[in-house]
């Protein structure tokens, strides 16, 4: 654990306020912010695992389990919700069998909720990994996750 | 250390002009194609794709340009074409399919093909296709911050120094910081995140507070759901935004900036990084900036998903590397900011004004706008609304002409029923304040607030006691917890709301609402709480008789809150097609070949798919709200009657 992060830590080494920006470094880097990165982080820092998981959870950015192989991200922003965009995430729910903010037991997906992509003139939308998906219907999404699904 | 410190600034400008001169003056045929985020959204990387691959096929030597957004995202993706020697034509809406077919029909054949051009730029006309400027979503707009939008290469710093870009940065560079004051208070421009606070006077108190170190702050943590005028900004002409910066930190005498930006906007923070670079080779940013011997450095901050963070304490808070929770104010951060030295931040939209001021002086700007509210606002305008997209308008202009004269009326010709402004923390204004004009201070005065720039349609098929639940459920979830009246007066408001639109709801519901709303916007430190009633207050004040419909006759009017309404299959109507059962995504439809087909109350979501995919021949599938209706209990045959087509 030590020998991934250092590098991470090397780059902030005696940065002021920088538990933000190594947290999402981390968090990049393993997927998720596990105990021992946690636990890594806090010692790096000179902070107690406390303090650090109390900013960790403070923003919505930060998962604390292992996250899938594609993260489905579907918007509930307004101009989402205006169009259906509970919807998108309903039909999301279904096919993949999970609820939002879970992950499929074969870790292949992880389905998100988020406020707003700023891609509101193209709702509702859907972000699959990096690939953005906009004026979506419940038939769209369906396809889309099955293209997924099939990699 | 710049590599070409021996350059002067004339001379990088010179540079620049040639080389935007070269390229505009090319002879290859040039294309732009849109890809910022909504582009891409659209299509537009895999069109991308379509376009050099068919370029190669018809061994054609062309330059492509990735561009930012020019706001029409109703026509995205987008793509301009610019013969040598012939005007720039625009067009919209194009697909994989059909642009092969543009490209040889124009390069080739030199058919502009007028059935899909959407205008042209400049003096020289086109036969067949009308002028860009005098299409009806632009003729009212006035482009000053969007003004490279969607024709610059947002990479390329050459091309934002060629249109001026810069030369307001000089300019201030050559004045006393308190003439850059002077200057900004001739423009009359107030803050544009919201609060419209006067930019000169906020600058004055950050440069007058004593200290020796100063910060500012650029905050791009464009949190409201329904907003992305800083996204497109940043993505289409980041160095607008950056030139603005340091006229501010100089102006205010910081030698440190931060750039806020939301994680949720990738494209945005890449475009940053490599803007940040590019100003540094060329020696406008780092120590001794065009040899004035003034420094600074920009570093940029990444959100982490946290809507309060868009709120001045907080968001310091968040760059301290703390939980990003509100301070009381005073001290004002002007005062003691960032890690307690005094900071100034302005809205990305506020810098990129200031460059532009820099650039053609305070007059020039207040020009435009009204007497209190001066210059241009940036509204991201969705909802359901004909033409979705980013425009640009002098303040004073009314919701009307923004909503129907840019937007084009109301999606498939329905009625028009409320417009949200502000986001989730501004009201909603009815259709009796669509002549109210758009400022500060009339925004206020209706309920509701300027915000930065989100405005929401609704039409007669929205809800707004669902709205407001919706509103609710955001700002409950984003409210950070330190102030009790906002951390249990939002959810308490939640929970009302729910219950009504549920069927839940009771007698003296709307006055419960009142007084909690009242007693939230009093009883909170920051922006986030004082303003999270809004949404119910206006609602109520402009609404009442929706919410006692759903109070008191337990019935949706819109049709909208799944508790209150229902979806059943006519059965003298259905033809046992099977279109509704094939798309039902969740298997609550029953049926058969030629059957009558029933939906399962219990298992269906209500999501409407089978209403939509109804063969509008049949229009079978009914959405009652307050009435129950008789259906046969199994599929049952279809009464062997002959189908009636309409003659159309």
């Amino acid at each position: 654990m030590q020998n991934q992060l250092s590098e991470i830590f090397k780059a902030h080494e005696g940065e002021k306020g920088a538990v933000i920006t190594v947290l999402q470094k981390v968090q990049e880097k393993l997927g998720y912010l596990s105990r021992e990165a946690i636990s890594e982080v806090a010692k790096f820092l000179r902070m107690s695992e406390t303090e650090i998981f109390g900013i960790a959870s403070f923003y919505a950015q930060f998962r604390f389990t292992p996250c899938g192989k594609h993260v489905v991200r579907v918007c509930l922003g307004t101009a989402c919700h205006v169009r259906g965009g509970e919807e998108i995430m309903k039909t999301a729910e279904n096919k993949l069998g999970i609820e939002r903010g879970n992950t499929t037991d074969d870790l292949t997906f992880s389905l998100e909720r988020v406020a707003c992509f700023g891609s509101c003139a193209l709702s509702p939308v859907m972000v699959v990994d990096k690939d953005v998906y906009g004026r979506l219907t419940t038939t769209k999404v369906r396809a889309i996750l099955s293209k997924y699904n099939a990699d | 250390m710049p590599i070409n410190e021996t350059l002067t600034f004339d001379e990088i400008r010179q540079k620049a002009v040639t080389e935007w001169d070269a390229w505009k003056k090319s002879k290859k045929p040039r294309i732009l194609i849109g890809t910022a985020t909504c582009g891409r959204a659209a299509g537009a990387l895999s069109l991308l794709d379509v376009i050099n691959n068919s370029l190669r096929k018809l061994r054609i030597k062309a330059s492509v340009t990735e561009v930012g957004c020019i706001g029409l995202c109703f026509l995205e993706p987008m793509v301009d074409i610019i013969k040598p020697g012939k005007p720039r034509i625009s067009y919209g809406g194009l697909t994989p399919e059909n642009i092969p077919q543009l490209l040889e029909d124009y390069l080739i054949n030199d058919n502009p093909r007028p059935d899909l051009a959407l205008g042209y730029f400049g003096e020289d006309k086109v036969d067949g296709i009308p002028s860009f400027f005098t299409m009806h979503v632009l003729k009212p707009q006035v482009r000053i911050v969007l003004r490279n939008c969607g024709s610059i290469d947002p990479t390329n710093i050459n091309h934002y120094i060629a249109n001026d870009g810069y030369s307001g940065l000089v300019k201030a560079l050559s004045l006393k910081p308190e003439d850059v004051i002077e200057e900004l208070k001739k423009s009359g421009l107030r803050g544009r995140g919201g609060a419209g606070f006067p930019t000169w006077m906020k600058w004055n108190f950050c440069r007058n507070a004593p200290a020796k170190e100063k910060f500012i702050i650029c905050n791009a943590d464009e949190g409201d759901p329904g907003a992305f005028m800083n996204r497109s900004l940043l993505e289409g002409d980041p160095h607008s935004v950056l030139e603005g910066m340091v006229i501010g930190a100089y102006t205010i005498g910081a030698n440190q900036a931060y750039i806020y930006c939301r994680a949720e906007y990738p494209l945005a923070l890449e475009r940053l990084g490599i803007a940040i670079r590019q100003m540094e080779k060329y020696g406008f940013l780092g120590d001794n900036i065009l040899g004035s011997g003034f420094d600074l450095h920009i570093k940029i901050k990444e959100g982490a998903g946290a809507f309060v963070c868009g709120e001045e304490t907080s968001l310091i808070a968040s760059i301290e590397g703390k939980r990003g929770m509100p301070r009381p104010r005073p001290p004002f951060p002007a005062i003691a900011g960032l890690w307690g030295k005094p900071t100034n931040i302005n809205n990305v939209e506020t810098w990129a004004d200031v460059a532009v001021i820099m650039q053609r002086g305070g007059e020039w700007y207040s020009q435009y706008g009204t007497e209190k509210s001066k210059g241009t606002k940036t509204f991201a305008l969705v909802g359901k609304v004909e033409r979705t997209g980013l425009v640009e308008v002098p303040l004073g202009i009314t919701l009307r002409e923004i909503i129907f004269d840019v937007g084009g009326g109301i999606l498939n010709g329905r009625k028009f029923k409320a417009v949200q402004t502000g986001g989730p923390s501004g009201g909603c204004l009815p259709a009796s304040l669509l002549d109210s004009p758009v400022d500060y201070e009339s925004l206020t005065a209706a309920g509701s607030i300027m915000g930065s720039g989100g405005m929401i349609v609704m039409d007669e098929d929205t809800c707004v006691v669902d709205m407001t639940r919706y509103f609710l459920t955001f700002t409950q979830a984003e409210s950070c917890g330190k102030c009790v009246p906002c951390r249990v007066g939002t959810r308490h408001m939640l929970m009302i709301l729910q219950r009504i639109t549920r069927g839940e709801g009771e007698p003296g519901d709307i006055e419960l609402l009142q007084r909690l709303a009242t007693t939230v916007k009093s009883g909170s430190l920051c922006g986030l709480g004082q303003t999270a009633p809004n949404p119910v207050l206006t609602t109520i004040r402009y609404f009442r008789e929706e919410y006692e419909d759903h109070i008191y006759k337990k019935k949706c009017p819109a049709l909208v809150c799944k508790e209150l309404i229902s979806f059943y299959i006519h059965p003298d109507k259905c033809r046992g097609c099977g279109i509704c059962f094939k798309n039902c995504p969740v298997e609550a439809i029953s049926g058969g070949k030629k059957m009558i087909h029933i939906i399962d109350q219990k298992k269906c979501i209500k999501c409407g798919t089978c209403f939509a995919v109804c063969p509008k021949r049949f229009s079978a599938v009914m959405k009652v709200s307050g009435k129950k209706m008789k259906v046969p209990r199994k599929p049952i045959p279809v009464a062997t009657q002959k189908v009636t087509r309409k003659r159309t």
